[in-house]
Parts: C-alpha cells; sequence; structure tokens
C-alpha cells in the first residue's frame, strides 16, 4: 500500500490519490478479517493499520514519519498485553520476530551482496546446536558428572551437562557462526551467480546430515549430536534480574525475540549506510566494476556472509531454547527456502520489506495453512491435506514473486531501478544480450 | 560463452595458494577420485584375497551412474545453451518416473505379462515418460525462464527453485508422501552371469543397454543436424545467431525438450531398476546429476555422461561401506571440492562462472 502511494502521488501535492484511499479501506476490512482469523486483538489490529493509513497518507512530512516509527515500536511492545499471556497468537508472533531475524541475516547475504545463499539452515543449525550443547544436559559427563554451569540459577546450575547463560550462548554461537560463515564463503570466492547457490547448498546439506549423523561421530567419547531424536530439554532463558522463563507465560519470550529483531535492524540500518554496506551493493550490481573502483573483493564478501551467519546463529539459540529442542528435523533444505522466500516476498534488500515478509509467511505457515484454509480442499470436493502442500506454496509464491513483481512488495529503491532496466529493454528479445550474458549475477 | 571472457575476468594476483590451487585442480582432482576404490580395493585383497566386492560395486554403480548420466545430460545441455542451472530438472525426472509407473498399471503391465507383450508395453512407457518430461521441461521454460531472461541471473534461478517445489508437491498429491513400491517388471536382482565372483543383474543390463543408444542418438543428433547445429551457434553468441536467421526461442526450448526426453528415460529406467518411486527422489538425483555433470565439466556432453558413471560408482561404493546415511554428504564433499579446485571439471574448459 505504502508503494501504491509513491509511485502514484505527484510531488508537492498535499491532495491523496482516490486509489490510495481505496487501498486502504480495503486493507482495513483485510486487517479485521485476518486478525479474527488468525485470534489477534482486533483493537491491536485497528491501532496497527490506523499507523500504516497515516504513514501512507503523510509520507512526506518527515516529522510524522519519525512519530509513527515511535507509534509502531510502542504498538508492538503493547501487542502481548492484549492477549493471554499463552496465547496462540503471542506464540506464533514470537516465531515470526525470530524468523525476522534470520531473514534479516540472509537479506545481507543475498538482497545486499547478491551472493545467492541456498543454505542458510547451516548457520540455523549451528547455533541451535551451540543452545544444544551449552544449555542442556546433553554432555552428561561434564565437569565428572556434576555438571558445568556458569551465571544461571537453580534447577539448571545443580543439573549434569553444561548450563551457560542464555546471553553466553548467544555470543558463543555468533563467533561460531561468524567463523562458519566464512569458511563457507572461502570457497565460493572465485565463484559467481548460480555456482555459489549450489555450493552454498551443498554445505547446507552436509551440515544437515552431519546433524542427522552425528551420533556416529564419538570425539573424547561424547557424541556430537543426538541424531534424529534431537537434543532435549534445552534451558529455559535466564536473564539476569529477571526471573527464569516458564514455557507457560509466553510474553518474555516475545520481548526477547521483539529485543533480537530491534538489535539486528539496528545493526541492519548502520551497516546499510556504512562504507561496507556500501560495498556489498556495489559487489551486488556489478563485480568487476566495484572491483576496479577498490572495492575489496574477499574482504567484502566473507563479511557479508559472517554478518549473515551471524544472525542466523543469533536466531538459532533463541528458537533451540523456545521450541525447547534440537533437532534435526528441523535443518532441511526447504528451511533455507523457507527463509528465502521470505526475503523475496519481502524485496530483495529491503529492511522493511523483508521484516514484512517475515511476519506474513510465518503466519500462512503456522497459521493460515494447518488452520484457516486447511479445510477449503475438501469442501470443494478435493482430498488433500493442505499442509503437506505448504511448500508448493512457497514455490508459487517465488515464482509468481520473481515474473510479476521481482522487487518485492516494499522495494527497496535502488534495487527496483537495477531491476526495471534490466526488464524494460525488450522483454522477450534475446537482442538484450548485454544484460544477459554480462557478468550480472 | 567466450563473449567478454577477459573483459569480466577480475584481476587477481599469483600468488602461492594459486600455484597450490592450480597444481591440485590439475592433477588433484583424479587422484582423489582413486581414492575410494583403491583404499577399498587394498582392503578387500587383504580381507578376502579377490576384488570381487569392488567389482560388485562398479557394476552397481555404472547401471546407477547410467541415469545419473541421462539425468546430467539435460542439466549440462541447458546450462551449454543459457548458462542456468535448471535446479527443477531433477524433479522433471522424478515425474518420468511417476508416468512411467502410472502408465503401467493403465496398460496393465504386471510381472506375470509374458516377453513380447512387456517389450512393446515398455517401449510405449518410454515413449510416453520422454515426452511427458520433454513437454514439461518446456512448460517450465516457457514459464519460469523465459520472462526474466534478461532480468538479473538471481531470478531464474528462484523461480527454478520455485518449480523444482511445487513438482515436488505435484508428486505428493499424486502417489502420496511416501515411497511407493511398484511391480519388479524386468525382476532387476535377478542374476543373469557372475565374471570372477561378481555378478551382473538384468536390472544393470538394462540401465546400461538403454542408457548408450539414447546418448549417441542425442550426441549424434547435436552434432549433426541442423537443430544441433542451431543449439551450438546459439551457445557460443546468441546474438550473433540470431542475426544468422536461427530462431533462438525455439532453439532453447528445443535444448529443454531434449533435456526433459532425456529425463524422461532415467524416470523409468530408475522406476524399473529401484522398484521404488518417491516425490523426493527428484530433488537428491538432481542433486547427484547436478555434481555429475560438474565433475565432467559443465555444457560438455560426454563429460556429463563419465561424471554420471563416476558418481554412480562413487555413491555405490559409500552405500555399501561407509553407510547410505553419508553418501549425500560424500558427494555434496565432492561437488564443493571440484568447485573449489577444478570448476572446469574433468573434461571442460574454463568458464566465466567459475573462473
Amino acid at each position: 500500500m505504502m508503494a501504491v502511494a509513491v509511485e502514484q502521488r505527484p510531488e508537492g501535492k498535499l491532495k491523496t490519490d482516490p486509489r490510495t484511499l481505496a487501498a486502504l479501506a480495503v486493507a482495513l476490512v483485510v486487517t479485521l478479517w485476518m486478525a479474527s482469523e488468525i485470534e489477534m486483538s482486533i483493537f491491536m489490529a485497528i491501532v496497527l493499520w490506523a499507523i500504516i493509513a497515516v504513514r501512507t497518507i503523510f509520507h512526506e512530512n518527515e516529522l510524522v514519519n519519525r512519530l509513527t516509527v515511535v507509534a509502531f515500536v510502542v504498538w508492538a511492545i503493547a501487542l502481548p498485553f492484549f492477549h493471554d499471556e499463552g496465547a496462540g497468537f503471542i506464540e506464533d508472533a514470537t516465531l515470526a520476530l525470530a524468523y525476522a531475524v534470520m531473514a534479516l541475516g540472509l537479506n545481507i547475504i543475498v538482497g545486499f551482496a547478491g551472493l545467492l545463499d541456498l543454505g542458510y539452515v547451516a548457520f540455523y543449525a549451528l547455533g541451535a546446536l551451540t543452545a544444544g550443547w551449552f544449555m542442556s544436559g546433553f554432555f552428561v559427563n561434564a565437569g565428572g558428572g556434576e555438571g558445568v554451569s556458569l551465571f544461571v540459577g537453580e534447577p539448571a546450575s545443580t543439573l549434569p551437562g553444561i548450563h551457560f547463560n542464555f546471553l553466553i550462548v548467544l555470543i558463543i554461537a555468533v563467533c561460531v557462526t561468524t567463523i562458519a560463515g566464512m569458511l563457507i564463503g572461502l570457497p565460493t570466492l572465485r565463484l559467481r551467480g548460480d555456482y555459489i547457490a549450489i555450493v552454498t547448498l551443498a554445505f547446507g546439506e552436509i551440515v544437515g546430515r552431519i546433524v542427522i549423523n552425528g551420533d556416529q561421530i564419538i570425539i573424547g567419547g561424547e557424541k556430537l549430536t543426538n541424531g534424529r531424536q534431537g537434543i532435549t530439554p534445552i534451558d529455559k532463558i535466564d536473564l539476569p534480574f529477571l526471573e527464569p522463563f516458564k514455557s507457560l507465560d509466553l510474553r518474555p519470550w516475545y520481548f526477547v525475540a521483539l529485543g533480537l529483531v530491534v538489535l539486528v535492524l539496528f545493526v541492519n540500518y548502520r551497516l546499510r549506510d556504512s562504507r561496507l554496506g556500501r560495498a556489498w551493493i556495489a559487489l551486488r550490481e556489478d563485480e568487476v566494476a566495484a572491483a576496479s573502483m577498490g572495492v575489496p573483493l574477499v574482504k567484502t564478501k566473507l563479511l557479508a556472509y559472517g554478518t549473515g551467519a551471524a544472525f542466523g546463529g543469533l536466531s538459532g539459540v533463541f528458537l533451540g531454547s523456545y521450541l525447547n529442542t534440537v533437532n534435526a528435523d528441523q535443518f532441511q533444505f526447504s528451511f533455507s527456502i523457507f527463509v528465502l522466500a521470505m526475503v523475496i516476498l519481502g524485496g530483495l534488500g529491503s529492511i522493511e520489506g523483508v521484516m514484512l515478509g517475515a511476519v506474513v509467511l510465518t503466519f500462512i505457515n503456522f497459521n493460515f495453512i494447518p488452520d484457516v484454509f486447511n479445510d477449503y480442499p475438501s469442501k470443494i470436493g478435493l482430498d488433500f491435506d493442505l499442509t503437506e502442500l505448504s511448500f508448493g506454496i512457497f514455490g508459487f509464491l517465488l515464482v509468481i514473486m520473481m515474473v510479476l513483481r521481482p522487487e518485492g512488495l516494499i522495494p527497496e529503491r535502488r534495487r527496483k531501478l537495477e531491476l526495471k532496466e534490466g526488464i524494460g529493454v525488450g522483454d522477450t528479445e534475446l537482442g538484450t544480450t548485454e544484460t544477459m550474458f554480462e557478468a550480472k549475477a | 560463452m567466450e563473449a567478454s571472457t577477459e573483459a569480466a575476468r577480475v584481476p587477481v594476483r599469483t600468488n602461492t595458494w594459486d600455484r597450490v590451487r592450480k597444481y591440485i585442480g590439475d592433477y588433484g582432482l583424479i587422484a582423489l577420485l582413486l581414492v575410494m576404490p583403491v583404499v577399498y580395493g587394498i582392503q578387500d585383497i587383504s580381507d578376502d584375497g579377490s576384488l570381487a566386492r569392488l567389482g560388485n560395486n562398479f557394476v552397481d554403480g555404472l547401471s546407477n551412474g547410467a541415469i545419473w548420466a541421462l539425468v546430467a545430460l539435460g542439466y549440462t545441455l541447458v546450462y551449454g545453451i543459457i548458462e542456468l542451472i535448471n535446479f527443477a530438472h531433477g524433479e522433471v525426472f522424478m515425474i518420468g518416473s511417476l508416468v512411467s509407473a502410472g502408465f503401467f498399471g493403465t496398460i496393465g503391465l504386471t510381472t506375470a505379462t509374458g516377453t513380447g507383450g512387456l517389450v512393446l508395453g515398455l517401449l510405449l512407457t518410454l515413449v510416453l515418460a520422454m515426452l511427458a518430461s520433454g513437454s514439461l521441461n518446456v512448460m517450465i521454460e516457457r514459464v519460469a525462464y523465459r520472462p526474466l531472461r534478461s532480468a538479473p541471473k538471481l531470478a531464474p534461478l528462484i523461480t527454478a527453485v520455485g518449480f523444482s517445489f511445487i513438482l515436488q508437491n505435484v508428486g505428493v498429491l499424486w502417489i502420496g508422501g511416501s515411497p511407493e513400491g511398484i511391480p519388479d517388471l524386468i525382476n532387476a536382482q535377478k542374476e543373469l552371469f557372475s565374471i570372477g565372483g561378481v555378478s551382473v543383474s538384468q536390472g544393470d543390463v538394462l540401465a546400461i543397454a538403454a542408457t548408450i543408444p539414447l546418448v549417441f542418438l542425442l550426441v549424434g543428433f547435436i552434432s549433426q543436424s541442423r537443430l544441433g547445429k542451431a543449439m551450438r551457434a546459439t551457445a557460443q553468441d546468441p546474438e550473433a545467431a540470431r542475426l544468422m536467421g536461427i530462431n533462438v526461442d525455439t532453439t532453447i526450448s528445443a535444448t529443454f525438450l531434449l533435456g526433459g526426453l532425456m529425463a524422461g528415460a532415467a524416470g523409468l529406467i530408475y522406476a524399473l531398476y529401484q522398484t521404488t518411486i518417491w516425490f523426493f527422489q527428484g530433488f537428491q538425483a538432481g542433486l547427484i546429476a547436478f555434481t555429475a555433470a560438474v565433475m565432467g565439466g559443465i555444457g560438455n556432453l560426454w563429460g556429463a555422461v563419465l561424471g554420471g558413471f563416476i558418481i554412480g560408482i562413487i555413491q555405490q561404493i559409500s552405500d555399501n561401506r561407509i553407510g547410505g546415511e553419508w553418501t549425500p554428504a560424500i558427494v555434496f564433499a565432492y561437488l564443493v571440492l571440484i568447485m573449489v579446485f577444478r570448476p572446469q571439471g574433468l573434461l571442460g574448459e574454463e568458464t566465466r562462472e567459475a573462473g
């Protein structure tokens, strides 16, 4: 809706396009319907719509823009208090925020630096495994069977296994995944385009295989992972000055996820506008030109992989603790595509778009497909389970988005120009070999 | 593909790492490929005093490899002409299997059918499976790749991944989510003959006997026919090809058709050889076949066949000795090593994508 307004309003005029108003009215109806389907507070849904409406209508006013951002943050903080502490909506919203952290990480690799990574699940796996190693009773023999603990409160500190504080594990996971991201990035330095996609995919699959078969790998008398059984239970988050988290009160979990998102958003914006961020975008648009302008390719690419991977690790630790299990079935190729679909849907390189994509797809996957639409096929006389088809639906989404609106729901301005320029010149003609065969990966 | 090779190459300093990489690239891949057979060969001789077990691995590997070779041809053809990894190709192969298995039931082929009827029925199925996969591949190109030909390269690859998921779900809708057994029409495991303890089954003979003529037909078509010449011209320089009066769009469609035909044949052979079909078979097969195409040198037809056979053998040895659950990891490790040290593969030339 915002995009419509931006495109159609002539500069300097304060009158709002009637089409924008119509779109907002339609959006209100859709918002209300969706809110009732996913059991979201109707009041909060209307407030959200109002914030978006104000921003859309007055988007040229800098003060209003800032105020709506503040209003949005306040809205996000207030959201859980309008629902029960164990509400299904808050459960899904927390998941959506955790996935948003991952999508923002992948956005750095694919959206900013233009390196298509089809193995992003590897970083989720490594982050979650770090949680499994350092926040559970998995290493029973640690500390001579007594258990090792660091800054954790009662029950965990007395149990066998390794129990570190959530914040310490976050730092460990960031280190592990950053190094892993750079290691995976190394072999792709010489490659371009499609080949990068395949090599990262291969790494993702190798990591997945190692997690599945990790119970066969014995290092120093300890298994590497618990294979298909998974590592469970994982310690609940235990922050300083706060009560340990409980699995029935979801509000603290929501706030931790929100905190991670805010942190990652801050880093994302700062990076995008930094020297490094501009180097990434230059790299994406033309590697050769960027190199000849003095952008150090190796360093820039590796930093993209490392940063993107670190976000995946952060989210992995949180999800490990939140879902209370680290299980090999979580780390399949289709998950990489799930995260990629969030980035594509929202708009490659567009931070706001990727946030939106993550929230929308999480609710589609965990709410709309299993609960809302699942009985539709049987209503029209077809006999299948819609949940089986969820990834087909995402596949369809990828194709549709790429063919019809490759810039995503909320496009990044520069990306949009780039795509328009490429597609505008002779759609079906191969004559534009300039764009097709030049190294535009 | 030669176009702008030099211009696009990023200036690189020659340093120790580059020399190491070149050295490993020249000899390392061959050494790497020999590691597993040699190690397990020595182990066999010291254990049993004969190479029979390794020989059996080789025979099974070659017949598996024949299937991967057919699928790999599709990757290599498409990559050769538009430099795109047709990610949905594995699923085209899977649909070929599903069509074959469905058609067995329709025309009433069972294990009790006589030899004459069986041969006729299978030939009919072969034609049908090839046509189904071929036209599916052409449709994918029309819907998902052609509109994006002038877009950045990321775009068609993403639609390819999307199509791969859509087709997997078509498979789920068709036969359900779990592997399905189909009648063992050719009695695939029955030993036909054995040489020095190495047994050759009917399935092995079928896989090789069906693959070799298809490969020769394909190579003959591309090197002899008018359309084949047009394909090679388009691969070299699409713009110049167009100026010479070649219809580039039709030529690209024909390339996808040929790749799909091969995948359909592979689908039938796979169904007969493995006697199970699964919606997910295409994903694994696609990645293995892609590895084969890269190993042989992408864009090179004979390279794809060679790569297919080599990967088949590696996979069989790994299944038999290390355990099937590790095989994908080993195949992918080979893929990464080839990409790093010898991206042009065994027979290919250096390309821009993988300089």
